[in-house]
């Protein structure tokens, strides 16, 4: 295997359960190429959350492995700081530090972990709200921000640190149409640059149009996975074809 | 002391020891997950070894210094000498007694009291501002108030009004002197803890048509009172230890009873004891405030490691 086709993300039958009997995560592996964007989608409660807090280390998982650039990132030994910093997460609600301006929330990383300087710091911050539509906002605190606001400006908060993988954890459901669409959008351009993603997801056209690979969680192991023209096109599983179905019958696909 | 092992031993069941029988699909504990736990129990030893030797070697150094020190001999028969610690331990326990009671009695009042401020001071309208005004001036004055001299004022002013039917009674009075204080303490807290409920939640329940009084008794209290819980107990570990203080208007309590004893014998091994007893005392409340807040934790975190 040579260098260039590493996959970024790898895990290998992930085991992760919740106290005795609950077992979210049966046996998951997946690897994520450099350059992609991977979708997971399944019912709520199906795992895809747990997974991203797994690869970002939040939880700590029972069996298997994870590999970040073909490093093992669940070894005791691994320093957990430094799989981070090169992680990038987005959380459904957001997760902004409401005592910081939104200038600050970006910042706080890069000038505290990576130790760049003020202006620096600042300056890189402007450009990407800029890019991303909140040029105007750096000063604002978040809770005086729209939902898709704020949400743009945790996007920003992820890339500050130039982050080599990018989580994406349902970033949308907690938005409108309009506002959906202005998030999405910033996925798009992002995936134009390049950047690795996994997101979660339910936003099943969406997922359909920007996703490389699309892997359908269902019972704790990746039930399908496949392009989004086979998942979506030729489920071959009866589970996945019920889901698509309801998805359908919801007037979200 | 915190051991190493503690944050590993959280993470959702995996420090435990490989099982088999998590979970009902025939899972088997893969040898990755067996080294894995191995290397943690290692690591798990090395951390409680080091944490013992530590421990060790502080505990030596402690003792070589003290006992070494020119003045020992002296120290010891004046303030460790066994044979006056067994005469004052009876009289001081029987003080003790006495600061108990002081604290039970005195410590629901104070909750009562400092939450009625707080409540006070938190009411919005016209027609509450006297009610708002004496609420933040009785806080500010007996909050800035030394404890000493708000007691010496309470139990040696009182009396000499000479009051028909006001007590004279020191314990009384001095228990008044502690409430007074303390109370508008707990005020505070109890208003820095309403105050922290985010104003959406306030607004979450008025817009589902409850009144401002039953949205502060619903909402916004049971969160502000839990969100305070180890600040109170803070507090009443102090006030636990202030009780000793109504040993000035002659109350036999535990430091008094001590008092007698080290005055008549020109020897402060009663004092030694007494203080001993007071620690003693505050020991399981502080270990309690510990677990109380630490299951305050683990019941809004939603998991994780971090």
């Amino acid at each position: 295997m040579t260098a260039g086709d590493t996959p970024v993300l790898r895990l290998e039958s992930v085991r992760k359960t919740f106290g005795r009997d609950r077992v979210v995560l049966r046996d998951v592996s997946l690897d994520v190429a450099p350059h992609t964007v991977t979708a997971l989608i399944g019912a709520s409660g199906s795992g895809k959350s747990t997974l991203l807090r797994c690869a970002n280390l939040l939880e700590e998982i029972d069996d298997g492995a994870i590999f970040l650039d073909g490093e093992e990132i669940t070894d005791p030994r691994a320093d957990a700081d430094a799989v981070r910093r090169r992680i990038g997460v987005v959380f459904q609600s957001y997760n902004l530090f409401p005592h910081m301006t939104v200038l600050q929330n970006i910042t706080l990383a890069p000038r505290r972990v990576l130790g760049v300087p003020r202006e620096e710091a600042a300056e890189r911050a402007g450009e990407l709200l800029a890019r991303l539509g909140l040029g105007d906002k750096a000063g604002e605190y978040p809770d005086r921000l729209s939902g898709g606001q704020q949400q743009r400006a945790a996007i920003v908060r992820a890339l500050a640190v130039r982050p080599r993988l990018l989580l994406l954890d349902e970033i949308t459901a907690a938005l409108d149409p309009e506002l959906v669409g202005e998030v999405l959008s910033v996925v798009r351009d992002l995936k134009d640059e390049g950047m690795t993603m996994v997101l979660a997801t339910h936003e099943m056209g969406f997922a359909r149009e920007v996703a490389d690979q699309v892997c359908f969680l269902d019972g704790g192991v990746v039930l399908e996975r496949g392009t989004p023209a086979e998942v979506f096109g030729a489920p071959r599983r009866d589970r996945t074809k019920r889901f698509l179905r309801r998805i359908v019958e919801a007037g979200r696909l | 002391m915190t051991f190493e092992t503690t944050s590993s031993a959280r993470g959702g069941g995996t420090g435990g020891g490989a099982r088999g029988d998590d979970g009902d699909d025939g899972y088997t504990p893969s040898a990755r997950r067996l080294e894995r736990e191995r290397y943690k129990r290692a690591r798990a030893r090395r951390a409680t070894a080091v944490a013992a030797l530590s421990t060790l070697v502080t505990g030596a150094v402690l003792y070589l210094v003290i006992t070494g020190s020119p003045g020992w001999q002296r120290t010891r028969e004046t303030f460790f000498s066994a044979e006056y610690a067994r005469m004052a331990l009876p009289e001081v326990l029987d003080g003790l007694l006495l600061n108990l009671r002081l604290l039970a009695v005195c410590g629901v009042c104070v909750l009562v009291l400092g939450l009625l401020l707080a409540v006070a001071r938190t009411l919005r309208g016209p027609v509450f501002f006297p009610v708002r005004a004496l609420a933040t001036a009785y806080t500010d004055f007996f909050r800035g108030l030394p404890l000493i001299i708000c007691l010496l004022m309470v139990v040696f002013g009182v009396p000499a009004l000479r009051l028909q039917g006001v007590t004279n009674d020191p314990v009384l009075l001095g228990g008044t002197a502690l409430v007074l204080t303390y109370s508008a303490y707990v005020a505070e807290v109890f208003r820095a803890g309403i105050e922290s409920v985010h104003p959406s939640q306030r607004a979450a329940a008025r817009s589902l048509g409850l009144s401002n009084a039953k949205t502060l008794r619903y909402v916004v209290l049971p969160q502000a009172v839990r969100r305070v819980v180890p600040p109170l107990l803070n507090d009443l570990v102090s006030l636990q230890k202030d009780t000793g203080l109504v040993s000035i208007a002659g109350a036999v309590d535990a430091v008094y009873a001590a008092q007698i004893i080290a005055g008549k014998y020109f020897n402060y091994t009663p004092y030694v004891v007494a203080g001993l007893v007071f620690v003693a005392l505050t020991i399981p409340m502080t270990r309690f405030t510990d677990w109380v807040t630490a299951r305050m934790d683990r019941r809004r975190a939603q998991g994780g490691t971090v």
